[in-house]
Formats: structure tokens, C-alpha cells, sequence
């Protein structure tokens, strides 16, 4: 069972606390999007083995949503940020970087 | 195919001259081979459908210049790691085609592979405790007799006569009837691996495990080859029918697919005598329950909701699907559990699997398959065969490919295929 704590209200508590939401800072799309760029916001998902920047929502409890960095190959969470955000902050960067070296993270493509 | 397999063929006559001879003939099932340089077809995955795609492309193309590269040992993913239910009824028409051939197919599969993948066809109710179940099971109904699949509504005192352990009447979970398909059912996970194993061994075909693919190489828009921990191994065509890998290979080919790979969790109990001699299926409290030869009752639940390839499921789930079912089959509440384990299932927007060219020429993905694609190894081979035989899909392979969604046209089979399968 995972172990997170809410950086909205500071709580830590097991994962029955919260909801998964996915993939975090998926660039939307309006109606002027191409069929390439709905495609891309839709369905199309990174999926990594390894760390994985994604949406949570502490649902039991203050309801926010938040974002959290986890390792999807060893379950391991190297940290949890606010949705205030268009990427991890730089401690929990350099946290999956002791894991990945050469992990990189597109602020560009992100939202 | 040869007539009498490399392997030596299996019969009762087999068994009686081995009995004489202290069982010292048996010949091993597949070769172990050194992979060559260069390979018509590599196909990554020796799982059921990675397997089964290799022997109907031999089959039905007569093409056997194939190789299985596969990272772990063959059957070792979800093929050998699921409650084996085997169905059709499904509620769109491209699913029924495809998965009632897999049935179709596994009806003989045996007597065709020369192995005892000990299919049984015991039947399969998915019960309705809702209203919104009911409904929607009919429709599946209604839904099947027009595709031609056969597939009943039973009341609640059918389903207690097929079932006698149980409970119809619950505060919660009040069983309120049910579908049930009488031809589906279940069969050796294992031995449909190891029998279209064998059988392509035996055409000749090259089966290499502990071999993991870490690289996928392209030229001009077109696949060259693969490199692996066994090195670089040229390939015509590539097949990558990884299931919950899917998303590595595609990256290791630059393009990504719409697929995340969740935990989905099983659990046997310790062996009991024969109490239920149908496979129930729960889809309102994500779990399933069957028993098997052995006598464990075979329970299955519900998948984990964040992405993971830890092969591990959360113990919050076991919980979940275990309080669930002991309401609606009271008597399970005293046994104790033997085995817990995971797969790292390929979940696709509508739950329903990709058959698919893709960006890079000449590479074809068979995944998507989720919770459910155990039921549907040989029409899924059969499908793929076709699509890698022929550069693109038959007909049963069609409405599955990547741009339905771009396109929009979903194959949305969330409510007959549910969480469980
Ligand atoms: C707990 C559980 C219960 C299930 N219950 C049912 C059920 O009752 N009925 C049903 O129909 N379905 C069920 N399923 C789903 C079913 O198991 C799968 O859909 C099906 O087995 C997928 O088969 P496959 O051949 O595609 O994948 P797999 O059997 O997983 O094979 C893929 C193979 O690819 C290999 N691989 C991955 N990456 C690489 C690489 N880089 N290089 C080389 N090889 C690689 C893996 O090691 C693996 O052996 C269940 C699944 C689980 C986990
Ligand atoms: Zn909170």
C-alpha cells in the first residue's frame, strides 16, 4: 500500500485516503486543435517504467488535487507538489535523478 | 507441419511405451536454440498471443522463419498469470467476431496443438446485482443473438440451481439474475503456452528466452532489427505483443500508444472439495470466482487504479474483492488463501484490445488486451498472423487499429467487458 502526504494540508495517510488521476500536466486542447494534438492530449500516455509525474486527489480528506513523483517500477515516491505548478520542483527532480540520471522533464510541453 | 512432431507425438500409446521404458523417451517439448543473425519475422513477447501469432502465421502462411524473443521464461507474463476465464459475449460486433473465433478455435485446441490445454467448457454467469447490471446484460443478450453468439439470461432460481453455494439475497449484493454463456469456461493457462510453443518448435521456428529486446532499430521509416541482451537480431517484420510492455517497445520505436499498465491481482485458496462446477463472475464488487482441477477457488479482482509494473497488487484490493464475495458465497469465509501474485495488465480508453500497423513500416503491436485477453489467445494469433502475413489486417483484425483513436471510433466494451473479465 502506498504511503502519500497531501502537500495541500500537509496529512500523510495510505493510499485508500486518495484517488489516482493519471498522467499530470497534460497540455489541453481546444476546438482549434489538430486531430494530432486531441489524439495526443486524449489517449496517448507515456506510460513509463520508471518516474512517473502524476495527478492526485486527496478525496478523503481536504479533496484538493495535488501531483505527486513515483516510481512506477519500484513503487517508490520521491515526492508530492500543489497543482500550482508546470513541473516538478526541483528537489523531487534531483530525488529521481539519484534514480534516473538522465531524467528530463519538458516544462515546455506541459501545463 | 510435419506428421509426427520433433517433439514426438502424444498418445495413449506414447504413455504405455514410456511406462515400459521408465519414461526415459520423452523428448523435450520446444528446442532452446542460439538466436541467428537475421530472422524473416521476430516476433517480441512468448506469451499466448506473441505464441500464437508465431504458429498461425506458420500455419495459415506457411511462414516459419520466425523467431520469439522473449525477456523472461515463455508463458511468464499474464499468460501464465490469470483466472484463464474463456468467453465471447461481448457486446459489440468487432469483439463477438473476434473473440467468439478464439473460442471456436480453443473448442479444438488441443486435438490441433497435440497438447491437453484442458479447455472446459463449464459455462461462465456474470451475475446482475444491480438494476443498471440487469439492463445492461440484456442488452449483451439481445446484443449476442443478433451476432450469432449464443449467450442467455437465467433468473435468480437458475443461477442458484447451477451454483448451490450461493447467496441470492443480500443487503447489498442481492443477485437479481444473470448472463450465461454455456460454452464458456476456462483451461490451462500454461499448457496454451507450452502447446503452440511446442508446435512451433516444431515447425522450426526459434524460441529464445532469457533474451530481453532493448532497442529497436529503423532505417528510411522501416524496422531493421531488434537489439537484445543476446545481441542484434535482423527482422523483415517486427511483432510486438509485449502486453504490459507495450509502451516500452513502442518508445524503443519512437511513437507512443494509448495504454497504461496497471497491477491486476489474483488469489487461490487452498484446495477444497468440487463445490461449484461453473465460473461466476461479480462484476459489481470486481471479483470472480471459479474452481479449478486441484479444487483452489480461483478469485480474481479488481485492478489497482495508478500505473505500475511492480507485478505486485495493493492489499486494499485483496480486501475489497475477498469481502465482497464471502457475502455472496458465504461458505468461503473460513478458507485460507495460499497464493497472491500480479500481472501488469495494458488497460486501452475502451477496454478493448489493438490490432495495428503502426508509425514505423514494417512493425505491427498486438496489446490492449487488459483484464481479458487470456480468452482470446487463438483469435488474436490468428488476427495478428493475417496483419503481419499480409501488411495489414483481415477482417477480424479491422475496426482494432490505433486510429480508431484518433478517429473516434471506439470499441467501447466498458460495460460487457467491466473491470473483470
Ligand atoms: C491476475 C490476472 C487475471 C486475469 N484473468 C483473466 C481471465 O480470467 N480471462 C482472460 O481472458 N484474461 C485474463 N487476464 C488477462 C490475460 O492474462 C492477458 O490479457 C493475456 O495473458 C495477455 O497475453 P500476452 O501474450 O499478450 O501477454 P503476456 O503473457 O504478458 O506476454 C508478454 C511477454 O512479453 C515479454 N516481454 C515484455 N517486454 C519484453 C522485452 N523488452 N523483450 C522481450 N520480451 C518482453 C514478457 O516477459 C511476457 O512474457 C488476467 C490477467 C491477470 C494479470
Ligand atoms: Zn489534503
Amino acid at each position: 500500500m502506498l504511503a502519500l502526504t497531501c502537500p495541500c494540508c500537509g496529512i500523510t495517510a495510505e493510499e485508500t485516503e486518495f484517488h489516482p488521476g493519471g498522467e499530470a500536466h497534460l497540455k489541453r486542447v481546444g476546438p482549434e486543435g489538430a486531430d494530432d494534438e486531441f489524439e495526443a492530449y486524449l489517449f496517448a500516455r507515456k506510460n513509463p517504467k520508471g518516474a512517473h509525474i502524476e495527478r492526485w486527489r486527496h478525496s478523503y480528506g481536504c479533496g484538493k488535487w495535488f501531483h505527486v513523483a513515483r516510481d512506477t517500477a519500484t513503487l517508490r515516491v520521491f515526492g508530492a507538489y500543489t497543482t500550482q505548478s508546470y513541473g516538478p520542483p526541483e528537489d523531487i527532480v534531483n530525488a529521481i535523478r539519484q534514480s534516473y540520471p538522465d531524467w528530463t522533464f519538458d516544462r515546455n510541453a506541459a501545463e | 507441419m510435419p506428421t509426427a512432431p520433433r517433439s514426438g507425438r502424444y498418445s495413449v500409446f506414447a504413455i504405455a511405451r514410456e511406462a515400459l521404458r521408465q519414461h526415459q523417451g520423452w523428448n523435450r517439448a520446444w528446442a532452446n536454440p542460439q538466436p541467428r543473425d537475421r530472422y524473416q519475422v521476430v516476433i517480441v513477447g512468448a506469451g499466448g498471443h506473441g505464441l500464437a501469432t508465431a504458429y498461425y502465421l506458420g500455419k495459415n502462411f506457411g511462414i516459419t522463419d520466425v523467431a520469439v524473443i522473449e525477456k523472461g521464461w515463455l508463458g511468464g507474463g499474464n499468460t501464465g498469470r490469470n483466472t484463464t476465464i474463456i468467453r465471447s459475449n461481448y457486446l459489440q460486433d468487432p469483439s463477438a467476431a473476434i473473440y467468439d473465433k478464439a473460442l471456436k478455435l480453443y473448442e479444438n485446441l488441443s486435438q490441433e496443438l497435440n497438447y491437453n490445454v484442458m479447455f472446459s467448457p463449464r459455462g461462465v454467469i456474470m451475475l446482475a446485482q444491480t438494476e443498471h447490471e440487469v439492463r445492461g446484460y440484456k442488452r449483451t443478450v439481445y446484443a449476442n443473438n443478433l451476432q450469432g453468439v449464443s449467450t442467455e439470461w437465467i433468473d435468480p432460481q437458475r443461477v442458484k440451481e447451477l451454483v448451490p453455494i450461493i447467496n441470492l439475497d443480500g443487503p447489498r449484493y442481492p443477485v437479481l439474475g444473470g448472463l450465461l454463456q454455456a460454452r464458456g469456461g476456462t483451461a490451462r493457462h500454461d499448457a496454451v503456452a507450452w502447446g503452440y510453443a511446442r508446435a512451433c518448435s516444431d515447425m522450426g521456428m526459434h524460441i529464445i528466452q532469457n533474451c530481453e529486446v532493448t532497442g529497436v532499430e529503423t532505417e528510411g521509416g522501416q524496422v531493421r532489427a531488434v537489439n537484445t541482451s543476446k545481441g542484434r537480431i535482423g527482422c523483415e517484420k517486427l511483432a510486438m505483443v509485449v502486453a504490459g510492455h507495450s509502451s516500452q517497445l513502442a518508445e524503443m520505436a519512437g511513437f507512443r500508444l494509448p495504454i497504461e499498465s496497471v497491477a491486476l491481482q489474483a488469489l487461490v485458496s487452498e484446495p477444497i472439495k468440487p463445490c461449484m462446477d461453473v465460473v461466476v463472475m461479480a462484476n459489481t464488487v470486481h471479483g470472480y470466482l471459479s474452481q479449478s482441477d486441484k479444487g483452489e477457488m480461483v478469485i480474481g479482482g479488481g485492478t489497482d487504479g495508478f500505473n505500475n509494473y511492480t507485478q505486485r497488487g495493493s492489499w486494499h484490493h485483496v480486501e475489497e474483492t475477498v469481502r465482497a464475495l464471502v457475502e455472496t458465497f458465504p461458505m468461503i469465509s473460513r478458507l485460507k488463501m495460499l497464493r497472491q501474485w500480479g500481472g501488469i495488465v495494458d488497460m486501452t480508453g475502451d477496454r478493448s484490445p489493438i490490432l495495428s500497423t503502426t508509425p514505423v513500416g514494417n512493425v505491427f503491436v498486438n496489446c490492449g488486451w487488459g483484464t481479458g485477453g487470456f480468452k482470446a489467445i487463438p483469435g488474436s494469433g490468428w488476427a495478428m498472423a493475417e496483419l503481419v502475413a499480409n501488411g495489414q489486417p483481415g477482417a477480424l483484425a479491422a475496426d482494432f487499429g490505433l486510429n480508431r483513436f484518433r478517429e473516434g471510433r471506439f470499441i467501447d466494451e466498458s460495460v460487457a467487458a467491466g473491470v473483470a473479465h
